[in-house]
């Protein structure tokens, strides 16, 4: 029986009906009435078994993509980067470099994908958009005091229109983790609403810095939270603290927008930022989208990886697939 | 947006060797059986024949248990620091070996290399060392001081986990000092002839380990061996109890450890997305042939619908095939018997009544296969509740309040394997206390290891193995 699979059953089927009327949240719309009726629905969905949880991220760890199946990653893996600077030391000249990166990743192959997005702080975003115009690649900006959060709503809005007029295609906005640890649900729900307005027609990420949050638990909390407060990406981390994306918080948060979508009808993107920098682990990162949320997932309108390093490796990944040798760092550029 | 397809990564048969045939291992040397029997083993998955092996017959036996008898004298007297450097010994070969016979066991069983790679072979390579360093410590060990090994240890093996069956048999026995005549199963004798050219490689005195590759009636002959002291058994009730039977009167010590129908309980309070994974690895890891399977699923009756669903979504995701290939999540089922009779079975779940469902699946043509399959409106009076399939089957049933989970669970003639699934630690306590299994597992099903004790209750077998339990099987005490 060499080689070729004689099975492999009908992936990902849907087995839950899905509703067929106009998509809308309304199926678990009272969820959000009230303080209490959020917590409670919070604190009623099925718990966390961390050990099984990361057994299980282990597990699809050890899938071995080959050949065929590795390049059509990698070079997936590259059109879902938001390349990312979010330094202090940030220039115009930096973020243009950044910028000319994602639109041309490789320069000595035209073959190679554009990134999904470059990803600033919301002063950046006008050179960025400049940077990139013309291309497919958009621009994300970090907001609401991003990554601490620590500020008053209305500095945070301020900060997310102030980026959104800037142009900013993608609002990145960080979670008031401080009242999520309090247990003040509707405090971080109704900001991530009003974050949601202020974006307008750009798309909203929510971060969780779930190495803050600590627990499974509440990181699937916080995940149906962000949902139902409007979503359309939920995101691990800043990259600024110890822990950020892990394999098993990332299948967690899918396993989150699968089962939201199943309730509600609604798709949610997912996006792991922070510590993930070859590309093993990227592929590692798009087995787990596959074998959990499914083959929906694997578009770059739906899954993000959020780094910067990652992205020269895979390209010399890339290179190695084309030419069958490794080309060595520098032969990719650095910018 | 092509979907993301898993190119073929099989792991290569290069690395392990296999002669054309392979002799009996008795006393140090590999020889033909007396009368010149021999017998084919296949590979499940292809029905390529791998290599003809030699059959013992009741001469051979015979010639083994002397062996083993003559060995008995100096190994037992060896300090039992002297026996742990050979225990150590095979323990590390096997480390440095098991690329190899991760190949050779998924060649001759037909489960997948993942699980060879990374359950059969660290299982046992920790047996041979957990077992190493109890040697010198037997006085310690709770059983008085200087306990005596029993004599000639008669072990019988079964085709399901051959090399790990067989590190559970051997390396208590030899820890304690007795010497061994092991007979593997005649579907998959190559791992444990493999074991015996590792015997030598470590330098193991001559006799102290002997392997009688053959059938049943090979089995019986070593069983009924007037001068093999102990008996070890790990295999189906039915022949179970033909060695109870054979062996009452004799002063031979036994243990048994045979079939079960493990209930894994699921509450409304479960972690739902790792209970779904336990009911996967309770039931199709090593395709469901494993006698502590979780073959019974008791669900809470509110949450069965959800379950279900997600049970069966993730039941799309695995992946049969080729055993060798890396992503392989389903193996071959190990024989054309052992397929026949889980299709029995199977039928007769459908001409009872309940409801089969499979993930949509094209099985290959060649070799032995069954698709992962799920039973619903299963009854406690169904067959398929009752009764060991030993295949990937799944019966599930509901239940309402715990009393009704501990009743439904206890009520089987097997008592080897159970599972809790729930968020609540007071519940977990108070379930397993009246569970009547052997080994009960919550939040997590069918993980091993050497330091824990393992065995049945009621037509399960009885004794245990693993730990500082299973000393005890091996001492005379």
């Amino acid at each position: 029986m060499p080689g070729v699979y004689s099975c492999y059953a009908r992936r990902y089927a849907r087995l839950v009906t899905m509703p067929t009327n106009a998509p809308t949240a309304h199926a678990l719309g009272d969820v959000t009435a009230s303080d209490s009726t959020l917590r409670r629905f919070l604190h009623g969905l099925p718990g966390v078994d961390a050990v099984g949880l990361e057994a299980r991220a282990a597990s699809l760890g050890t899938r071995s993509i080959k050949t065929t199946a590795k390049a059509y990653a990698i070079d997936l893996a590259i059109s879902m980067v938001d390349l990312t600077t979010l330094e202090g030391a940030d220039t115009p000249g930096k973020v243009r470099a950044l910028g000319a990166k994602a639109v041309r990743p490789d320069p000595t192959d035209r073959t190679s994908p554009s990134t999904a997005a470059v990803c600033v702080y919301p002063d950046m975003v006008a050179t960025a958009k400049e940077a990139v115009a013309g291309s497919s690649v958009k621009v994300a900006s970090v907001a609401t005091a991003f990554p601490a959060g620590r500020a008053a709503l209305d500095v945070k809005l301020a900060d997310v229109r102030d980026a959104v007029a800037a142009g900013a295609d993608e609002i990145d906005m960080v979670i008031d983790r401080g009242a999520f640890l309090a247990g003040k649900y509707m405090k971080v729900y109704d900001e991530i609403v009003a974050v949601k307005e202020a974006s307008g027609a750009a798309r909203l990420k929510v971060i969780f810095e779930t190495g803050e949050l600590s627990t499974y638990d509440n990181i699937r909390r916080a995940s149906w939270l962000g949902m139902l407060a409007g979503a359309d990406f939920i995101k691990t981390s800043t990259g600024k603290v110890a822990v950020n994306a892990t394999p098993a918080n990332t299948l967690l948060m899918l396993e989150a927008v699968r089962d939201f979508r199943e309730q509600t009808g609604i798709q949610v993107g997912v996006k792991p930022a922070g510590g993930i920098r070859t590309s093993k682990d990227a592929v590692k990162f798009l087995v787990i989208v596959n074998e959990t949320a499914g083959e929906d997932w694997l578009d770059n309108h739906w899954f993000r990886f959020g780094a910067s390093s990652l992205l020269n490796d895979l390209l010399m990944q890339r290179q190695k697939l084309a030419t069958g040798r490794y080309s060595g760092p520098d032969y990719v550029t650095v910018d | 947006m092509a979907t993301f397809e898993y190119a073929p990564a099989p792991e290569s048969r290069a690395v392990v060797d296999i002669a054309p045939s392979y002799g009996l291992f008795i006393d140090g040397e590999f020889t033909e059986a007396a009368d010149g029997k021999v017998f084919k083993t296949v590979s499940p998955s292809t029905e390529e024949v791998l290599s003809e092996i030699a059959q013992a017959g009741e001469a051979d036996v015979d010639r083994a248990v002397k062996a083993a008898r003559k060995a008995f004298e100096k190994w037992s007297a060896l300090p039992g620091s002297e026996r742990a450097k050979y225990l150590f010994r095979i323990a590390r070969i096997i480390q440095e070996r098991s690329r190899e016979l991760a190949v050779l066991e998924t060649l001759d069983n037909g489960k997948p290399i993942k699980e060879t790679r990374d359950a059969d072979l660290p299982l046992v390579a920790a047996h041979f060392f957990y077992y190493a360093g109890w040697a010198d410590k037997l006085d310690h060990a709770g059983f008085g001081a200087n306990p005596q090994p029993l004599g000639v240890a008669g072990q019988v093996i079964p085709w399901n986990f051959p090399l790990l069956m067989l590190a559970w048999k051997i390396a208590p026995a030899l820890a304690t000092g007795n010497t061994v005549v092991l007979k593997p199963a005649e579907t998959t004798p190559l791992s444990a002839l493999f074991f015996a050219d590792i015997c030598r490689q470590a330098g193991l005195p001559k006799g102290v380990v002997n392997i009688l590759p053959g059938y049943g009636d090979s089995g019986a002959a070593l069983v009924a061996h007037p001068d093999v002291n102990k008996v070890a058994f790990t295999g189906s009730t039915a022949v179970g109890k033909a060695i109870a039977r054979q062996v009452a009167g004799t002063t031979k010590k036994v243990t048994l450890e045979l079939g079960g129908k493990g209930a894994n309980i699921v509450f409304d309070d479960a972690p739902i997305d790792q209970a779904v994974e336990g009911i996967v690895t309770g039931i199709f890891f090593n395709q469901g042939q494993v006698c502590c399977a979780g073959s019974r699923l008791l669900v809470q009756e509110s949450i069965q619908d959800e379950l279900l669903d997600s049970l069966k979504r993730r039941l799309s995701t695995l992946r049969l095939g080729d055993p060798l290939d890396k992503n392989t999540d389903i193996g071959a089922i190990n024989s054309a018997e052992q397929l026949s009779r889980i299709t029995t079975l199977v039928e007769q779940g459908e001409a009872e009544g309940a409801e089969r469902w499979s993930p949509s699946c094209e099985l290959p043509s060649s070799g032995y296969w069954f698709a992962p399959t799920l039973f619903t409106n299963v009854t406690q009076a169904h067959t398929i509740a009752r009764d060991e399939i030993f295949g990937p089957v799944l019966s599930v049933l509901t239940f309402r309040t715990p009393e009704e989970a501990v009743a439904k669970a206890n009520n089987s003639q097997y008592g080897l394997s159970a599972g809790i699934w729930t968020e609540k630690g007071s519940r977990i306590l108070a379930v397993a206390s009246k569970l009547r299994a052997g080994v009960i597992w919550s939040n997590t099903f069918n993980k091993f290891d050497p330091t824990s004790p393992f065995g049945g209750y009621k037509e399960s077998g009885f004794g245990r193995e693993g730990g500082r339990h299973g000393l005890e099987a091996y001492l005379d005490v």
